[in-house]
């Protein structure tokens, strides 16, 4: 037990000096732990801004005020700070439940092949060849989107064609491969040989995948709600979209009620990008030497 | 010779069953077949979700026009004259008399924006303006993304890779309207370099169009901001793809032969790495030229551009479906043929994939 907890320590702290290597990397982790720990953290220690302030309406950045105030008055940095959250969790969860529909997909669809592949792949080029987006929209107005979670799956059922394509032919490659080979001879069964033998392989794509739909998730979501197609809660979306209906961009005391939330969208898909590139050199040695 | 016709067998007589085969395995068959698929898919499944499900749309018009004093039968009449479907008839029924139109190309009309107006008028009078506005920028961010690509992978980790790349990847995941807001804040309210409140829109009132400077100037004046913002906002993607396109393509024998026969860095670079980097990139540009028709809802609605996204913010808004159903409809049919065009391109532009024949071509996202 203690043996099994060491070389769970020894293992993360080998991953943490592999990040650490590259400094973009590095600064991506940071930067998303820090809003990671912003968002669900700070909310418990920061009381939220429920009502509004007459006597401090569009008020620009302060001693007071960090980030300003908004067209209620209400401090625009604690409105960031509590609405971190619904953005991440929407983020995390739909390019999880993307990266899962993807893999699941894209190495059924290569490792059987036959009648199974040409059948899921037709139905991922139709998927592609749909402007997605705007059937985004048009059934976002259609189905009322409940809640966050709703809102995740919607978007990962949007999300996954491109990606599954993306792993199809990372399984095809792999199925050639010599202990591939050596699995099915061995008859391990497909699950054992896709879950046991050809995942770890491919980890690297699979952590890029799902940054990347994470980032695509993120994007869609600031479409949706900009739109007014899924009002909910306050969150980052939300906060630039009102501030912007109430005409803060032309109002420069407001500018900053309008770079606060997008100021942390921006933020978050820019250190998930940087992330990735150090997990491209985790996951692939080849990529080590050159930081 | 006798010997050879006596070994082969008696040539069959071509069975119905043949010819099945032979019309079924025919790839344009099979291709033009998919993609008639694709569009009736869509369109029944909005069909359906418009008017099968509970609280639908339909059913809430009618109770708005309750609201505004109308008895349920008037109500009900005006609706299903205005969406002119029967709305006793079964649902089957109505999709049916929905499909015949369809076929006729009616797209029915639209019932609130302007009501009773054919929703085919409406879209095709916004349609020259999003295609304008964002197929030109597409065509700009193509050729800018080229070059800055070609140049990344030819100074590859050089300072100007590392800068370009990272740039690209940046802007990439920024989302567009965010891009679009930041450049109105500061060109037109910050810095106070363009007058944006009047250049909303697509055109400034009582310009009409035609070929004179005038309209022409007017249509660049409103066409700047938005349209850096589209090739802004696309240029990372074609940059990044045509870098890792141009980087492998550098990696080729006959890349390295060229250089050994002492041909020019100038005949090298425009026949034989460009020629070869730039083939995925163009199926991609036939693929994004089909999704020019649906414009970019988003930077419309910002910069008031009077596009096809535009509109369908406002049918989104005003939740006026025959609008938002015939928007889907005509970008669908556009995707889709443009996607077949790509398939089309791929093949004739690299004769490696029409040997293989047939087969499913993989374009590039």
């Amino acid at each position: 037990m203690s043996n099994k907890g060491k070389s769970f320590w020894t293992e993360t702290i080998k991953t943490f000096k592999l990040i650490a290597r590259n400094k973009v990397g590095l600064l991506g982790l940071i930067l998303v732990t820090a809003l990671v720990l912003l968002s669900f953290v700070g909310p418990l220690l920061v009381p939220p801004e429920t009502q509004a302030h007459t006597d401090r309406i569009n008020k620009p950045p302060s001693a007071e005020h960090v980030l300003g105030t908004d067209f209620q008055g209400r401090d625009n940095l604690i409105m960031v700070i509590h609405g971190g959250r619904d953005v991440l969790l929407v983020a995390f969860t739909a390019g999880i439940l993307t990266t899962l529909i993807s893999v699941a997909v894209g190495s059924v669809s290569a490792f059987f092949g036959g009648r199974m592949d040409s059948m899921l792949m037709t139905v991922t080029d139709i998927w592609l060849a749909i402007p997605r987006f705007l059937l985004l929209v048009v059934l976002a107005t259609l189905i009322e989107l409940e809640n966050i979670w709703m809102l995740a799956i919607f978007l990962a059922i949007f999300g996954w064609p491109a990606l599954a394509r993306q792993i199809r032919s990372q399984v095809l490659s792999l199925k050639k491969r010599e202990y591939v080979e050596a699995a099915q001879l061995l008859d391990l069964g497909a699950a054992h040989i896709i879950l046991k033998e050809m995942l770890p392989n491919m980890m690297n794509y699979i952590m890029i995948a799902l940054i990347t739909s994470m980032t695509t998730a993120i994007y869609s979501q600031t479409g949706l709600v900009f739109l007014g197609v899924v009002p909910f809660g306050n969150n980052w979306g939300v906060m630039f979209s009102l501030a912007y209906a109430k005409n803060a961009i032309y109002n420069p005391n407001a500018a900053a009620s309008l770079l606060a939330p997008m100021g942390a969208i921006i933020l978050f898909q820019l250190s998930l990008v940087m992330f990735s590139r150090s997990l491209e050199e985790i996951f692939n040695p080849r990529l080590r030497t050159g930081v | 010779m006798s010997a050879i016709t006596s070994v082969s067998p008696p040539a069959k007589p071509a069975t119905l069953r043949d010819h099945l085969e032979r019309i079924t395995s025919n790839f344009w068959l099979r291709t033009v077949a998919q993609k008639i698929f694709i569009v009736w898919v869509v369109v029944t499944v909005t069909f359906f979700l418009i008017r099968a499900l509970p609280g639908n749309p339909i059913e809430i018009f009618v109770m708005t026009l309750m609201d505004a004093g109308m008895s349920e039968e008037e109500a009900r009449t005006t609706a299903a004259s205005l969406m002119r479907i029967d709305l006793d008839a079964p649902l089957s029924a109505q999709y049916v008399d929905y499909m015949g139109n369809l076929l006729k190309g009616d797209l029915g009309d639209s019932y609130v924006l302007s009501r009773g107006k054919a929703v085919n008028e409406i879209v095709f009078q916004r349609l020259p303006w999003t295609m304008f506005s964002v197929g030109t920028s597409l065509l700009i961010s193509f050729v800018l993304g080229m070059f800055l690509g070609m140049l990344a992978a030819y100074k590859r980790n050089s300072w100007i890779d590392h800068l370009l790349t990272n740039l690209g990847a940046a802007i990439n995941s920024i989302p567009n309207t965010l891009v679009a807001l930041i450049l109105v804040l500061l060109l037109g309210v910050t810095w106070k370099l363009v007058p944006l409140n009047l250049m909303r829109g697509s055109l400034s009132p009582g310009v009409e169009p035609g070929f004179t400077l005038e309209f022409l100037l007017d249509l660049f004046k409103h066409y700047a901001v938005p349209g850096t913002v589209y090739v802004l906002s696309t240029l990372g993607g074609w940059m990044l793809a045509m870098r890792s396109s141009t980087s492998s393509t550098l990696g080729e024998d006959y890349v390295t032969v060229a250089r050994a026969r002492g041909l020019s860095d100038m005949r090298i670079i425009t026949a034989y790495v460009g020629r070869n980097a730039s083939l995925p990139l163009v199926t991609g540009l036939a693929i994004s030229l089909g999704f020019v028709v649906g414009g970019s809802i988003l930077i419309e609605k910002i910069f008031v551009y009077q596009g096809v996204g535009l509109l369908l913010s406002q049918a989104i808004a005003k939740r006026d479906y025959p609008i938002m159903q015939g928007i889907l409809l005509v970008t669908t049919i556009t995707v889709i043929l443009s996607t077949a065009l790509a398939d089309m391109l791929y093949g004739w532009l690299d004769p490696r994939i029409r040997i293989a024949g047939g087969g499913g071509v993989n374009h590039v996202k």
